[in-house]
This record gives structure tokens, sequence and C-alpha cells, in this order.
């Protein structure tokens, strides 16, 4: 069982940062809806805020981590012009997916609306998170300051949401592999 | 019944004005309008593609997108500066906001950005 360090990095990027960032988002929708809701008897204590707080910021971390990733390790590996004459394009998955009529969509399409969706992620997320810090309890006397935070998670797991899609269909698609080896398990 | 704590923590909490949060959001849906107006622009023009070409290995994503984030930054230094201490009419503020963000979505989506 073996999986290159490109691979990995992938890996790392999607299923490690993404996948845990559209995660933690459902929770943060729900929190933030229920909890802080002028309408809601539900007591906030100082521990549950000071839990959120931290909630957000690591959320916050987890989506520049993503784009930053995304945007400077892997997209480079995706995007490399293969040399004059080169018939393999594996090693080169935008080139691949442009070959055929059958899969230029996943490139021209899913990762043009992907590498530009997915910064709105890390914006939305700071700006709920420092609204949050400022704010805490206070935003249940602040009615359109809560609508918007909650709007604005909204929007980055919709849009993380979509740009986990495509990554993981272009990966499928033509994945992006390349460098070192490494060997994970021997099989029998 | 409130405690003397409690009550003297929800006079200071009615008292926050909205100004602060107000600047976070409209800066940030400026930032995301940005992004995605900027690589609209990247993607129509050469000139502007290639001057948004800051870091190679990733072209013009890496401009388009630092551009974006430093004029967001900016952009919230200045409203947090003039805001934070005032009530602002946060009604329109969150509109104006929520509408950038709708249509940095849609206009990120290449079909509709080629529209124009």
């Amino acid at each position: 069982m073996e999986i290159t360090a490109r691979g990995l990095w992938t890996m790392i990027h999607g299923m490690g940062f993404g996948a845990l960032y559209l995660l933690a988002c459902s929770g943060a929708i729900v929190e933030l809806w229920r909890r802080y809701s002028p309408a809601t008897h539900l007591p906030v204590s100082g521990e549950d805020e000071t839990f959120l707080r931290i909630y957000l910021a690591v959320m916050t971390l987890l989506a520049w981590i993503t784009v930053l990733t995304g945007a400077y390790v892997i997209y480079p590996w995706y995007r490399a012009a293969a040399p004059p004459g080169t018939v393999n394009l594996s090693g080169y998955p935008q080139r691949l997916l442009m070959s055929s009529p059958s899969t230029i969509g996943w490139h021209s399409i899913g990762m043009e609306w992907k590498e530009h969706v997915a910064w709105l992620v890390p914006i939305s997320i700071t700006m709920a998170t420092v609204v949050f810090i400022k704010y805490g309890r206070n935003l249940r006397n602040h009615p359109r300051l809560r609508t918007a935070v909650v709007g604005f998670t909204l929007v980055s797991f919709l849009a993380a949401g979509i740009a986990g899609f495509f990554g993981a269909m272009l990966n499928k698609h033509a994945p992006v592999e390349g460098g070192r080896t490494i060997h994970l398990m021997r099989g029998e | 019944m409130m405690s003397k704590q409690q009550a003297v923590v929800a006079e200071r909490d009615d008292a926050m004005p909205n100004g602060s949060g107000a600047a976070a959001i409209l800066s940030a849906g400026i930032g995301a309008f940005l992004v995605a107006s900027l690589a609209m622009l990247a993607d129509k023009s050469a000139s502007i593609k290639s001057m948004m070409n800051f870091y190679k290995p990733t072209g013009p994503l890496s401009g388009v997108t630092t551009t974006a984030i430093l004029v967001w930054l900016g952009v919230w230094a200045v409203l947090e500066f003039r805001w934070r201490a005032r009530a602002v009419p946060i009604g329109r503020v969150v509109a104006v906001a929520l509408t950038l963000l709708a249509l940095s979505l849609l206009l990120t989506f290449p079909p509709v950005g080629d529209l124009f």
C-alpha cells in the first residue's frame, strides 16, 4: 500500500483540513442559530461562550490552512505545464482534463469555480469569529448582527461544500500524484 | 430576579454599539465581492491577468486573492476606526453585505461570470 507525497498532501488538504471544516461548520451554525437567538431563553454560560469562541477560532484557522495549502501547495502541481510532446499526461492533471471533451468541464467549470469560491470561506468565517469574540452572548441584543454572522457562516458552509465536491471529483478524474513514494503497509 | 453582577453585565452589553460588528460584516462582503470581481477581470483582460501573476506556480489566483485580502483588511481597519463607537443603520449594512456575498457566490460560477 503506497501513496505519493503529492497524493498525501492532497488528502491532508481535502480530507483533513477541508472535511474537518465542513464537519465543524454544521455545529457552529446550529449553536449560533439556537443559543444566540433573541427569542431563546436557553442560558449561555461564560464557559459556553468561551467554548464557541475557541471553536470558531479553530474553524478560522482550518479555513485559512485549507485555502493556503490548496493555492500554494497543490494547485501548482495541478496546473503544471507539460513539456511539448508529452504523451502521458498523468503527471499534469489540468492538461489531462483539458485533453478530452468528456473531462474538460471538470477543469473549466469545476476547478475554475473551486479555486475562487473557496476563498469566500476564510473571509466569511474570520468575520463571524471576530464578531462573535467581540459580542458573544450580546448578539442576542443585536439580532441583525447575528443574522449576518449566521448568513456568512452558512455561505462559508456552502462554498466549502462546492470546493470539496469539485476537489473530490477532480481528484477522481485526474489525481494529483507524483513526488516521493511513501510505503504505508505491506499487503498479503 | 437578576443579581447585581448580572445586571451590570447586561447593562454593559446593551450599551455595546453595533458599529464594530457592522464594520466587520460590510468589509467581509466587500472582500468576497473583490475576489469574484478581480477573478472575472483577470479572466477577461490579458493585462490584468499578467498583473495578478504574483507567484508564478499559482498564477493569477495568487494576485487576485492577495489583492482582495489586502483591500478587505484595509477597508475593515478604516471602517472599524470610524464606526467602532457608533451605532450605524445595521439593517442596510447587513443587506448590502449579504447581497455582495450572494453576488460573489454567483459571479465565481464560470457560466455566470462569462456572461459579463
